[in-house]
């Protein structure tokens, strides 16, 4: 039996320990993903059972993904669950995977059907009702996701505004290059942020490209793995950021729509009330962290760790952020 | 050195190359790199072009920005700059900062990536 036959016959023998004997998978195809994350397509056969069913997972020995501010994914499946509890549009977490099934750590979830790829939502026809109505329905998504209680869950860490600077900073800092546009916009934020507001749990991730939306709008709100204990203005903030604005900057939520509606729609459903100003500081945060991320997958080119073109390029990105902060700091200065 | 083909000839050659001929054979993962590469391509033609003056002009706004800059190298400049704004001597109320910054991110972004909203925003003002 080759490797992924053996795979494959393990995973069937998941799906029929959750829907039956009577069921087979037809098929299991890997959509997208990095080393150590993958997502996979799974088609079945039989009755009792949905057609398709989206596996996330991390192959055995991979468990650990470079990225050290994750959560893992049993944790992620977790969070998934309460969301869905707390009334969050979430795919349903059908099984997560126990180390004795032999096909890594992870979990197996519904398929919702809709679109991710940012462009398509922005421009296309049919996803004009959608943008009208994604505003609002972020807002109270974000709304119920900042009520979850996450106290359960391990591995949920705090990570403040001013933590994050620091944190980014020190990143900055090891790396060694002199962007003093950087300097500057990490100073004022440093100067300039606003009073912590008591932790809660927040995405982590909150933008166009980790949403599923449909021709209604928001189907459901997908990876998990940066959630922590913060302010809830982060997860409005990131949306804002002009990064994942995908080139329609006079929108200043996700490019999509004003962020006016989305922060009326998360007071109504039980969120803080916000100003579109108390927002100014973590859009700025946003392009910084950003900013400083792709010097950071750059620097995995420059090491020899990672040899791919897109690695290399994403180095001449950094500039992208570097704009975005002169423009907002020339927006501060005259404020 | 000869340079027929120049540099940038060249560049444009293989550029030539991964549009018309490898990127069309590609699908997937390797069609999607093959873009990134011709993206890549196109940096460097602007890079070659627009270097030098970028240099220069960056050079001569951090002569004026600075005091005691005779004899010190562009790099070195920049580094005191840093130093300047970490220590908070200068901020975001310096005019001379901020218009240096911004044309700056505007001659960098021009090469890297000339089609990014942030560029139109900055060049409305």
């Amino acid at each position: 039996m080759s490797e992924k036959q053996e795979f494959d016959s393990r995973l069937q023998a998941v799906l029929r320990r959750v829907y039956g004997e009577q069921i087979a998978l037809a098929s299991a195809n890997r959509l997208s993903g990095g080393a150590s994350q993958e997502t996979w397509l799974l088609t079945l056969s039989g009755t009792g059972a949905p057609d398709t069913l989206i596996l996330r997972r991390a192959p055995e020995g991979m468990e650990a993904t470079d990225d050290s501010r994750a959560i893992g994914l049993p944790n992620e499946a977790r969070l998934i669950r309460k969301a869905a509890a707390t009334g969050v549009a979430v795919p349903e977490v059908v099984h997560v995977l126990e180390p004795d099934e032999g096909v890594g750590e992870g979990f197996i979830m519904s398929r919702v059907e809709g679109e991710t790829i940012a462009r398509r939502i922005l421009r296309d026809d049919e996803y004009a009702k959608a943008r009208e109505h994604l505003p609002a329905q972020c807002g109270r998504a974000l709304a119920g996701i900042h009520r979850i209680d996450g106290s359960d869950v391990p591995r949920i860490r705090e990570s403040t505004g001013l933590a994050q600077v620091e944190q980014y900073e020190q990143t900055y800092q090891e790396i060694g290059v002199c962007r003093p546009i950087f300097d500057l916009a990490i100073v004022w934020l440093k100067e300039n942020a606003p009073k912590p507001l008591a932790p809660l749990l927040v995405h982590g991730d909150f933008r166009l490209g980790n949403i599923m939306v449909d021709e209604q709008g928001l189907a459901a709100v997908l990876d998990w793995e940066l959630a922590h204990y913060g302010d809830p203005r982060e997860d409005i903030g990131w949306m804002c950021t002009n990064s994942w604005r995908f080139g329609q900057s006079e929108k200043r939520l996700g490019g999509f729509g004003d962020v006016e509606p989305l922060l009326e729609a998360y007071a109504e459903a039980g969120g803080a009330e916000f100003t579109p100003r108390d927002i100014d500081w973590w859009d700025m945060l946003g392009s910084m962290k950003w900013g400083i991320m792709c010097m950071g997958m750059y620097e995995t080119f420059r090491s020899g760790a990672d040899a791919s073109v897109e690695r290399a390029a994403i180095g001449r990105r950094v500039s992208e952020t570097e704009m975005d902060l002169v423009n907002l700091l020339e927006g501060q200065r005259h404020a | 050195m000869h340079d027929q083909p120049s540099v940038s000839e060249l560049v444009q050659a293989v550029k030539n190359f991964v549009d018309h001929s490898a990127m069309p054979e590609l699908k997937g993962r390797a069609a999607f790199h093959a873009r990134v590469a011709s993206n890549v391509l196109a940096t460097i033609l602007r890079d070659l072009d627009a270097r030098e003056a970028n240099d220069g002009a960056e050079y001569e706004r951090l002569k004026a920005l600075l005091p005691d800059s005779d004899g010190k190298t562009r790099q070195a400049l920049n580094e005191e700059l840093q130093g300047r704004i970490r220590s908070g001597e200068l901020t975001i109320a310096s005019a001379a900062l901020m218009e240096h910054l911004k044309k700056t991110a505007i001659a960098q972004l021009k090469v890297d990536q000339p089609k990014y909203s942030g560029l139109a925003t900055a060049l409305e003002d």
